[in-house]
């Protein structure tokens, strides 16, 4: 591979702008007995919370026209597991080690942010999509007052480069981008999955226990374009593009409009290694268009 | 890319599919199915019905979209077959009994096979129950000892758990649940595993989807499974 591709990110330099959404792709270990997870530019762990959490009952995913809705309920083994298991496993691949927290107070953050102080890793991503338990359910990544809070909080007290991942539930998406950077995060990722529905007709109720569920994949890839757009546009950190990326034109279109680097998710579940293609489809791009860098194309739109 | 060599209406909403693939599954794995490019997102997970290690065949209902697609495979056709992935079915020994309800019929051809080619004096009885017209009884019969038909009715009526060392399962997860009950009130001493078939994403045990909340703490049904203890999936309940 050539030079094409790399990329700095808050500081952190990405041998290539593609990195496996939260979520998708567990701690790696899985993707790895598949295809040398290393050829990607960075992992996003799995959502982790202070403690474990066993995830929703029912149904965790259905089909949508180009899209999958979720909703797994941030199952994961807690934060010292992770720190215990798989966190130094991670750290010893060639590739940007971005773990994702998420929490449902304050405190569980907090927490949280102070153990995995103590441990070395490139990026931590913070999920600001859940809801406070302290605040009715609230969503955290909803208001930007709220959000502002959080990042604050955290900002304080979080000794690694803090990327914001937001939701795109939010009521003021590039007010909220510009709230986390007031308040000091070293980037923003975006988009969270859309807050979404679906009705089973034979049972006569909602298919999932939650009722609502989060909608990822292709499906919500132009709005998502869009929020990137705007809020790469309207900060001065750098953004992170997710949303239904399944193709390295969509990625390259990003990359355009403003994304530093991206994120690829749902379009693992086509085929676990679809990330490495992208990356391929990406540099022959580049390659064909005598692009020397990526950053020549970027925020070009 | 693997060949489709057969792919036939059996009857019903039920197709049996033969692919040419090298092959080393055991009884009671499945393969992540795919004969289409990105849309439907999801590849399909599909128990394995038999495979001889140079072809592996899959016998699956049309529920949706993509066994939909599958349905218009013709030979000569190409589909992504991918796996074989999961624990599948434990060697037994013994008095046997496999009990199917519907699709879930599927794994338990290629595990009586299995299980009389290992242990040539087990005895392995089948129960198959199915909504509608029975299908491939007489391969069923050809690879175990008996084999009990219910079209209709309750096929966990037509089992005694007290007369077996080991039973094995798949189907509807409201039959499977009724025979571990049926098993624990009896008093059956044969263990009872279950093959679940939770809606999976990745296949690969990553992206937890599929998770079943056991006894033994939550279990990934492709990785973990989609074999599992009935005390450990039903035993809380």
């Amino acid at each position: 591979m050539s030079k094409r591709l790399e990329t700095v990110f808050a500081g952190v330099t990405f041998k290539n702008p593609v990195a496996l959404a939260s979520g998708t792709c567990g701690f790696g270990k899985e993707f790895n007995e598949y295809f040398d997870i290393q050829k990607l530019g960075g992992l996003c762990s799995k959502g982790l919370t202070l403690h474990a959490r066993g995830g929703n009952d029912g149904i965790r995913i259905w089909e949508t026209p180009s899209g999958v809705m979720n909703s797994v309920g941030l199952e994961n083994p807690g934060v010292e597991h992770f720190i215990n298991c798989d966190l130094d496993r991670m750290n010893q691949l060639d590739l940007v080690n971005i773990v994702n927290l998420g929490g449902h107070s304050m405190d569980d953050y907090l927490e949280a942010v102070k153990l995995l102080n103590d441990h070395p890793l490139d990026l931590l991503e913070l999920n600001i999509s859940c809801p406070n338990v302290k605040a009715g359910g609230m969503n955290f990544g909803v208001k930007t007052e709220m959000a502002r809070q959080v990042v604050r909080e955290i900002r304080e007290a979080c000794k690694h480069k803090l990327v914001i991942k937001l939701s795109p539930n939010a009521e003021d998406i590039v007010g909220l981008a510009k709230a986390c950077e007031e308040e000091g995060a070293d980037g923003v990722s975006l988009t969270n999955t859309f807050l979404a529905m679906a009705i089973d007709l034979n049972k006569k109720k909602p298919v999932f226990n939650n009722v609502y569920a989060g909608l990822s994949g292709p499906a919500i890839k132009p709005i998502a374009l869009r929020m990137v757009h705007q809020v790469a546009h309207a900060v001065n950190i750098p953004v992170m593009g997710i949303g239904g990326i399944a193709t390295w034109q969509d990625a390259i279109e990003f990359i355009m409009a403003g994304a530093t680097c991206v994120q690829v998710g749902t379009s693992s579940f086509m085929n676990p290694a679809l990330a490495v293609d992208i990356i391929d489809g990406m540099e022959a791009y580049l390659e064909k268009n005598n692009i020397s860098n990526i950053q020549e194309i970027r925020g070009i739109i | 890319m693997a060949k489709v060599l057969e792919n036939q209406r059996i009857t019903d909403d039920f197709y049996l599919m033969k692919v040419e693939e090298e092959n080393n599954a055991e009884m009671g794995q499945f393969y992540m199915l795919r004969a289409w490019d990105k849309y439907p997102i999801l590849s399909r997970p599909i128990s394995v019905f038999d495979s001889d290690g140079k072809t592996v065949s899959f016998l699956y209902k049309i529920v949706g979209q993509g066994t939909e697609i599958f349905k218009g495979l013709e030979p000569g056709d190409e589909i992504k077959i991918d796996g074989p992935h999961g624990n599948g079915f434990p060697d037994a020994n013994g008095k046997i009994a496999l009990v199917g309800g519907g699709v879930g019929v599927a794994p338990l051809y290629l595990t009586a096979k299995r299980l009389k080619a290992a242990n040539p004096d087990a005895v392995v009885d089948m129960y198959l129950g199915f909504s509608g017209e029975p299908m491939l009884v007489d391969r069923y019969e050809a690879v175990a000892d008996s084999v009990t038909v219910n079209v209709g009715g309750f096929v966990t009526d037509d089992i005694d758990p007290t007369k077996y060392d080991v039973i094995m399962t798949c189907g509807p997860e409201i039959m499977m649940k009724v025979l571990y009950k049926k098993c624990v009130s009896v008093g059956a001493a044969a263990p009872l595993y279950v093959s679940m078939e939770n809606r999976m994403a990745c296949g690969i045990g990553a992206c937890l989807v599929c998770t079943c909340k056991t006894s033994g703490g939550n279990k990934r049904a492709c990785k973990d499974g989609p074999v599992m203890l009935g005390s450990e999936v039903f035993g809380n309940e």
